[in-house]
Parts: structure tokens; sequence; C-alpha cells
């Protein structure tokens, strides 16, 4: 299935927000999510299953002033 | 000596240190560890930006600081939007788990000058929602008490444009702004070196903010050195009460007795 992320187009397997982050080697705690716009808390990563059309954000922090 | 009473609030929380450090434009992450270490601070501004998804081989900012000594304060540099600015601070808030944010919202490309009207605007829905907001923004008494009565935490009018070096381009004005808000008073942006940051806390802020005046320098972790010692020194005067401006002098030898 087809689904954007920050943006870019990645065609996946399904699976939950959280089996997307491990398969990127990305830290759920160093993160924030928002799924179709909408902030997804830290505790439905492990419940969310990803949907076909869905567009993630998916941000950390970087060093700055 | 600085008493160890004499701490900076914001919020409710307190901090021993003054200073306020930026974590952007090091050479490297041990470069960056080793100047926050340096400058004392204990809040250090961090930036809020999309992960890398095609290249993971990037070293994680937060891998190199300790949480635990550390209050982090996100910033939403890069907004010109006040709606850009509330989404980063939501999910600033998410990473990080913490209701500091440093608000700021930029008028223009070539000044990085705060859009003051859009500031307001995000202040307001920001500390609805209740964070800690920390509004970056010029150095206009009005707009200061503009922020203060939507509820901000503290003010942070510019010394100068952010990564200029310029110093405290207006001390008149942040004097005016010291006198009409309660709310800490934070000079962020403009710091060119240590007897700028002294100046702001001679004049009484309660804080520097600050990041290229130290990443800048050729020697990043001096700098940061130099920095500390110039805020304490810069507080020190302040508490202590410097002597007034007078145009001639006054002996400071005893009149009585000279040899003629």
């Amino acid at each position: 299935m087809l689904i954007f992320v920050n943006g870019e187009p990645q065609t996946i397997e399904p699976t939950t927000l959280l089996g997307y982050l491990d398969a990127l080697a990305i830290d759920p705690r160093q993160v924030a999510v928002e799924l179709n716009l909408d902030i997804l808390p830290k505790s439905l990563y492990a419940v969310t299953h990803l949907k076909d059309g869905d567009r993630i954000e998916i941000v950390h922090f970087v060093g700055g002033g | 000596m600085l008493q160890p009473t004499d701490k900076l609030t914001i919020a409710g929380r307190e901090f021993s240190s003054r200073l306020m450090v930026g974590t952007g434009k090091y050479a490297s992450m041990e470069q960056m560890v080793r100047a926050i270490t340096a400058s004392g601070a204990e809040i250090i501004t961090v930036a809020v930006r999309r992960v890398n998804i095609s290249d993971r081989s990037k070293e994680s900012l937060l891998d190199y600081i300790d949480l635990k000594k550390y209050t982090l304060l996100p910033n939403t540099a890069g907004c010109y939007t006040a709606d850009d600015a509330i989404r980063t601070c939501r999910l600033a808030r998410e990473a990080g788990l913490s209701e500091f944010v440093k608000l700021e919202v930029l008028g223009d490309e070539k000044t990085l000058f705060p859009d003051n009207e859009e500031l307001l605007k995000a202040a307001k829905v920001l500390v609805k929602e209740g964070f800690t907001v920390l509004p970056y923004t010029s150095d206009d008494p009005i707009v200061c008490k503009k922020l203060e009565d939507i509820g901000c935490a503290a003010v942070m009018p510019l010394g100068a444009p952010i990564g200029s070096g310029l110093g405290i381009r207006n001390p008149y004005n942040i004097r005016i702004i010291l006198e009409t808000v309660s709310v800490p008073v934070i000079v962020d942006a403009g710091v060119g070196t240590a007897s700028d940051a002294a100046i702001a806390m001679e004049l009484g802020c309660e804080g520097v903010l600050m990041n290229t005046g130290i990443s800048g320098a050729k020697d990043p972790v001096a700098m940061a050195e130099a920095m500390n010692l110039a805020v304490r020194a810069g507080r020190l005067a302040y508490l202590a009460g410097r002597i007034p401006k007078k145009l001639y002098a006054t002996a400071s030898s005893p009149i009585e007795g000279i040899v003629t």
C-alpha cells in the first residue's frame, strides 16, 4: 500500500506505526508523529494500523537556537 | 559571590544558570556537548524538524543530551504563521513531553524579525492549551506587555537580529520593558561577545539566550565559558548596584594631608 511520510510517497507492507518506526530504526521515544494532521499519542503507536493513503509526519529535535 | 538563592524562576521552576544556549551550527555533536557544559546552561533550545527517513545514518541530537540534567526548550524557528508555530509546538510537546516552548513567528527572511501580530495570535492559543510560552519578540514594551497579559511565562526581546552579533542595540527599550512587565525578561538574539551578555544582565534582565554567539566563535567552548562568566558577572554587578555616572571626577584618595 501507498502512504506519504514527510511528504514522500512510500510503498509499504501492512504494519502498525510502531512497526514502521522499528523498521526504520527510529526510537519512538525521540519523535512525534502526526497522522493525517492529528498528533498521535505515543501510547497509540503500537495499536495504530497504517492505512492506504495515510499521511504521516515524523519529526524530532535537531540543533537550533 | 552570587548567592545560591539567586535563582531564575520561570513558571514556578527554578534554574541556577541565567544563560540559555542553543544547539545549532556546531562542528560536531562532541563540540556542542563541550560548549554546553562550559556554558553552565540548564535550559537548551532545540529545533523541530522532519526525521530523514531515506538516510538513517545521521546522529540523533537526543543521544547526546542528558535529559535529567537539561530542560529542553523547543523552538518554532522557521515558522512564518501562527498556525505553523502552533502545529510545531504541539509536535514538540509530544516529542519532548514538556510544556516549555520558545515561540518565534518570523516576519521576514532577511532580518528574521518577529511578526508580532502572528506571535500574539499563536501565544493566545498556546497559553490556553497549557504551554509554558517563552516568546521571542521585538524590543517593544507594548508588545511585551501584551504577551505578559496573554499569560506568557517570560518575554524574550531581541538584542539585535538573530545571528548578527550586534549586541544590545537599544538598551533603553530593554530598560522600559523591564519596568513594564513583571515576568522574567530574557534577551534573546544578537549577543556577539561576552560584554554584550554582561550588558543585558547589568540592565537587570533575568537571563540571556544565545546560539551563534557561541557556536560561531573560533573556539566555541572557550566562548561558552566566557558567556557563562559574563552572565554571572553582569548579574552580580546588577545586584551590587553600580555607581551613578557623572561627568566630572570624584577623587578616590583623601583630600586632607596632602604633602605640600
